[in-house]
């Protein structure tokens, strides 16, 4: 079979990112600029200062990403794009940098759903089997996706309130830890022993996830600890913490490997970078589901870039799904569509 | 302006008590929200949304800053937690003065935008999971709708 090769744009948040993937699987080059430092300085992303880092960096992350493969716009086969969800003023960056380049070289056009991308971040790691189950979980997003076969994508379980990297974040602040939170608690967690008792969340539904009684939960915590004159041991406390929400996690995930038939479980997201998620990911896989693989994507595809916005899209190009030139950014857009 | 001020016991009641008042608004209704990290911004949003005949759960829209949802009026959630100290036009004007209704969490970080009518609901910790609810009415449009919450 002849080669196909994608150009994959992403601007859905904070990150500028462009890569050309060939067949699905190999990164001939991959490009993110990031912002976080200047976001940093405002205690997290500002949307109108992020779309317009986007237009000073776009085209040039995109020449660079070419030169790097050493390949021009005309070698490729698609322009595959994140259509979203996200924030609005930057996916619409990313959106009509990859319509100009489909019109002007006349190629087919498509849109992909950023957490698509996520999951199929996997297929460089290794080759994705199904069903599948992923766990998808970032800031703005905590997600239990069934796939029956390859770009079939059904969202079991979701969360009601906060996403769990949201979670991590604001625990963050209410524990004063500087932005963003949920890599500094990972590391305190190291620390500290989870001695302080934090309810489960609970829900209804046992694939649905709920994080904002949790975070009420840890400053009522901290109130009754402080009132009672004594100190809060941030270090304990992020361990608390984590061990509650990470439990919570896997208890759902668990459930749906009982319930569903699952030939494969991903992690995905952002959050898949945290490394006690990481361990219980391992350690329960090869206890418990010996017969069931699993794929915990290396640090680098866990964040946001464009290589794996190109093994989505190479999937959804073989599929035939295309986008033409009216498409535009949408900022709440299901997955399941 | 009219104040008046609500205890609940639970947080189903804090969403009960937002679903009555959503029978009470209007097009171009603007709710601002304000209250520590988990006093139940979101918790009352989302009786909000009930009471809109909103089918879609109601999440937090802390990272994409604004989510929408249609029902009987369409919803436009808007949290400016991550706006703090950032002052300049966010286009959020047309959602504010809008075809539906539009809620602000964390407003106190973009008060530069807000018009001077509005109904501004506080949300308090108290012991256990009751909270204080204060709202206040800034207009005769909202204080109306309080003191017809105020007579159930």
């Amino acid at each position: 079979m002849k080669d196909v090769i994608i150009l994959a744009i992403e601007s859905s948040c904070d990150e500028t990112a462009c890569a050309i993937v060939k067949n699905g699987n190999e990164i001939l080059a991959s490009k993110v600029a990031t912002q976080i430092d200047v976001h940093t300085l405002y205690g997290g992303v500002v949307p109108e200062i992020a779309s317009r880092i986007h237009v000073e960096n776009i085209s040039i992350i995109i020449k660079e990403t070419l030169k790097q493969a050493n390949l021009t716009v005309n070698d490729v086969d698609a322009i595959a794009f994140t259509k979203g969800p996200g924030l609005i003023g930057s996916l619409h960056v990313g959106v009509l940098a990859a319509k100009t380049l489909a019109w002007a070289y006349n190629k087919p056009l498509v849109g992909v759903h950023h957490l698509s991308g996520h999951i199929y971040a996997n297929a460089f790691v290794d080759k994705l089997q199904f069903p599948l189950l992923a766990l998808v979980v970032s800031g703005g997003h905590t997600e239990l996706v069934y796939m029956k076969e390859d770009y079939d994508f059904k969202v079991i379980g979701t969360t009601l309130d906060d996403a769990i990297g949201e979670s991590y974040d604001k625990v963050g602040r209410l524990l004063d830890l500087p932005y963003p939170g949920g890599p500094k608690i990972d590391k305190l967690s190291k620390l500290g022993q989870p001695v302080y008792k934090l309810p489960k969340p609970k829900v209804d539904s046992p694939l649905d996830f709920s994080f904002s009684g949790l975070k009420s939960a840890i400053m009522q915590s901290i109130n009754r600890i402080e009132k009672s004159g004594e100190k809060v041991d941030i270090n304990d406390m992020c361990a608390s913490f984590q061990q509650t929400a990470l439990s919570a996690l896997w208890d759902r995930v668990d459930y749906a490997l009982k319930n569903y038939d699952v030939k494969q479980f991903v992690l995905a997201g952002g959050v898949a970078a945290n490394s006690k998620l990481r361990e219980i990911v391992q350690q329960k896989m090869q206890q418990d589901y010996p017969n069931i693989s699993y794929i915990i994507p290396p640090l680098s595809c866990c964040t946001d870039n464009a290589a794996m916005i190109g093994a989505s899209g190479y999937i959804a190009y073989l599929k035939g799904i295309r986008s033409d030139y009216s498409t535009s950014a949408m900022a709440s857009i299901d997955l399941e569509n | 302006m009219e104040k008046i001020e609500i205890i609940t016991k639970n947080s189903q009641e804090t969403k009960d008590l937002a679903a009555r008042l959503a029978k009470y608004l209007f097009e171009g209704s603007l709710i601002t929200l304000s209250g520590q990290l988990g006093a139940g911004k979101t918790t009352f949003t989302q009786g909000l949304a009930k009471g809109l005949n909103i089918k879609k759960n109601v999440t937090s829209p802390t990272f994409n800053l604004l989510k929408i949802y249609n029902g009987d009026l369409p919803l436009y959630h808007i949290d400016a937690y991550r706006l703090e100290g950032i002052n300049q036009d966010l286009g959020f004007d047309e959602y504010i003065d809008s075809d539906g209704i539009c809620v602000i969490e964390w407003s106190n970080f973009i008060k530069q935008l807000l018009p001077s009518e509005l109904l501004n609901i506080e949300i308090n910790i108290l012991e256990n999971d009751y909270r204080q609810l204060i709202f206040s009415a800034y207009g005769e449009k909202y204080e109306r709708i309080v003191k017809q919450l105020c007579t159930l």
